[in-house]
């Protein structure tokens, strides 16, 4: 294979406090300028996985892992990673649109201003860049400094999109980011998804198969917290390996 | 009587009765707020704010001296009592939430909102008036700042707990560490409830006698010195009402007019913010 591994899970366990045991040694790899789909019934633990990657379960006492994901040849399981800088490195967009309460304007400025930037002509042409980038700029050029509440859920999703982007992330993670959008709405975002793969790795969660099979250059299933199989997506559509991997996607359970 | 004419007269007498119980509580709130409205407007001269009280039996003093020693305490009392019900608000709110200690200080702030105020009061008196040897306005705002904590952390802590979780997440998510995701993302949503609870909080304490009767006590002389006794209204009122002269009783009533236009209007300026911001 030629392409260039960007994520590379390896044998990773983890367990909710509590000792729920939520992944199984999984094994999987995002490739550089891919987009990365994990499938599964509800519960299986693709959000869990998604979330190992910007380590978003260190929020909450008791969470464990095992095992490592490999990131540009570091470990970031291990202890010594620094979070704040792994997740301005990797960005993270929420199935509910998650404007914060400031302006649109606010809104793209915050992760910049997390890494310090502080001149206003800087800032001001990053969030213009990134907003352009998420399609967002036509339709509110003429209102940053309007609150972001009053967006719609589809202009708020991508206003995130925009945020996350303006910090130049290397990779994106999508957690089922259009299961709160009307069609025409998660029709812009997938198009987006596929322009943006140009730029950065996407990891996506959904629950939509169409989705998967449209956007994804790779797709994973996961079955009780175990990845069935995890193959390129024409493959896992069309062939798949694994009989339950077939029975799902043909929509015979889940 | 067939069922239904036991169902309509039940309902009826439930509706006959809960009216009169509202009517008799909304008299009483008529009747003082009526009484207080004439005879403070009476009694209201603008020489009331700007003279210091005159001796028994002369004409034309003021109450200036109570209206700057009320104001003076109330600012005191708010800026111990909001940051650290703020910040204790927060506490639970973040650092402690879901953890033992964080109910635990809770239901201890909830008795704390529902103790009597004079007990309050008699607490501070042995704490820092009695050891420091007389009376002194320091001690009126802290037993004022002591009331108002538990309604600012509590409800700082309603409104940090009403900011959805995902917003902490997307912040986190971003890179930021947990001080400032607190002060730049919840903070902002939470700022018109917690604002509302520091001006209700405000409200209630501007009104409290008991505590001042054994803190700042009273002076009739015009003192900014918090360190000595200072004037306030509430305990002015208590005195100048128990007195013997007519021209204390007007000064009484126009004293009582004007804190419960202060109280009304922080209380209304809350209600305000409450419906701008959830329109």
């Amino acid at each position: 294979m030629s392409e260039k591994i960007e994520l590379e899970v390896k044998e990773l366990d983890f367990h909710y406090s509590g000792n729920v045991h939520a992944l199984k040694k999984i094994n999987l790899r995002a490739y550089k300028n891919s987009v990365t789909a994990l499938i599964g019934p509800s519960g299986c633990g693709k959000t869990t996985l998604l979330r190992c990657f910007n380590r978003m379960h260190d929020l909450y006492p008791g969470n464990r892992y095992q095992g490592e994901v490999i990131f540009q040849g570091d470990n970031i399981l291990s202890g010594g990673t620094d979070l704040i800088n792994l997740r301005s490195r990797i960005g993270m967009v929420f199935q509910k649109p998650t404007p914060f309460p400031m302006s649109i304007f606010d809104n793209i400025a915050y992760g910049l201003k997390l890494k310090g930037v502080r001149k206003r002509a800087e800032l001001s042409e990053k969030v213009e860049k990134a907003l352009v980038h998420a399609v967002l700029w036509d339709e509110v050029k003429d209102k940053l400094g309007a609150n972001a509440y009053e967006l719609s859920g589809g202009q708020q999703q991508r206003l995130v999109i925009a945020r996350a982007l303006a910090v130049d992330p290397e990779v994106l993670l999508f957690d089922e980011p259009t299961s709160a959008l009307d069609p025409i709405s998660t029709a812009k975002i997938e198009e987006l998804a596929a322009v943006l793969k140009k730029e950065v790795t996407i990891v996506i969660v959904t629950h939509n198969m169409q989705q998967a099979a449209r956007i994804s250059d790779w797709t994973g299933f996961l079955m009780l917290g175990e990845l069935i199989e995890f193959d390129r997506t024409d493959k896992i559509f069309t062939a798949p390996s694994e009989k339950l991997t077939e029975d799902y996607v043909t929509g015979r359970f889940g | 009587m067939t069922r239904e004419q036991i169902r309509k007269t039940e309902g009826i007498i439930a509706l006959t009765l809960s009216t009169l119980a509202a009517f008799l509580g909304l008299f009483w709130l008529v009747f003082i707020l009526g009484d207080v409205l004439v005879h403070g407007i009476k009694a209201l001269k603008l020489s009331l704010f700007l003279n210091d009280p005159a001796p028994p039996g002369v004409e034309g003093g003021g109450l200036r001296n109570a209206f700057v020693g009320q104001l003076l305490i109330t600012v005191c009392a708010t800026l111990i009592g909001v940051p650290v019900g703020v910040l204790g608000g927060t506490f639970l709110a973040e650092y402690a939430r879901g953890r033992r200690i964080a109910r635990l200080i809770s239901v201890l702030s909830d008795i704390m909102v529902s103790v009597p105020s004079i007990v309050i009061g008699t607490f501070i008196y042995a704490v820092l008036v009695r050891p420091i040897g007389h009376f002194n306005g320091w001690a009126g705002a802290v037993a004022l700042s002591i009331i108002m904590i538990p309604v600012v952390l509590r409800t700082t802590e309603d409104m940090l707990s009403l900011v959805p979780w995902t917003l902490r997440e997307a912040a986190f998510a971003l890179g930021a560490p947990y001080y400032k995701v607190i002060t730049q993302v919840v903070y902002r949503g939470a700022a018109t409830g917690i604002l509302t609870g520091i001006l209700l909080s405000i409200a209630r304490v501007a009104g409290e006698t008991a505590p001042l009767l054994f803190t700042s006590f009273n002076n009739s002389f015009f003192s900014v010195d918090m360190k000595q006794p200072v004037a306030s209204l509430t305990v002015t009122i208590f005195q100048y009402a128990m007195g013997p002269y007519d021209n204390w009783h007007a000064q009484a009533w126009a004293a009582a007019f004007v804190i419960t236009v202060f109280i009304l209007l922080l209380t209304i300026t809350g209600r305000l913010i409450i419906k701008w911001r959830y329109k």
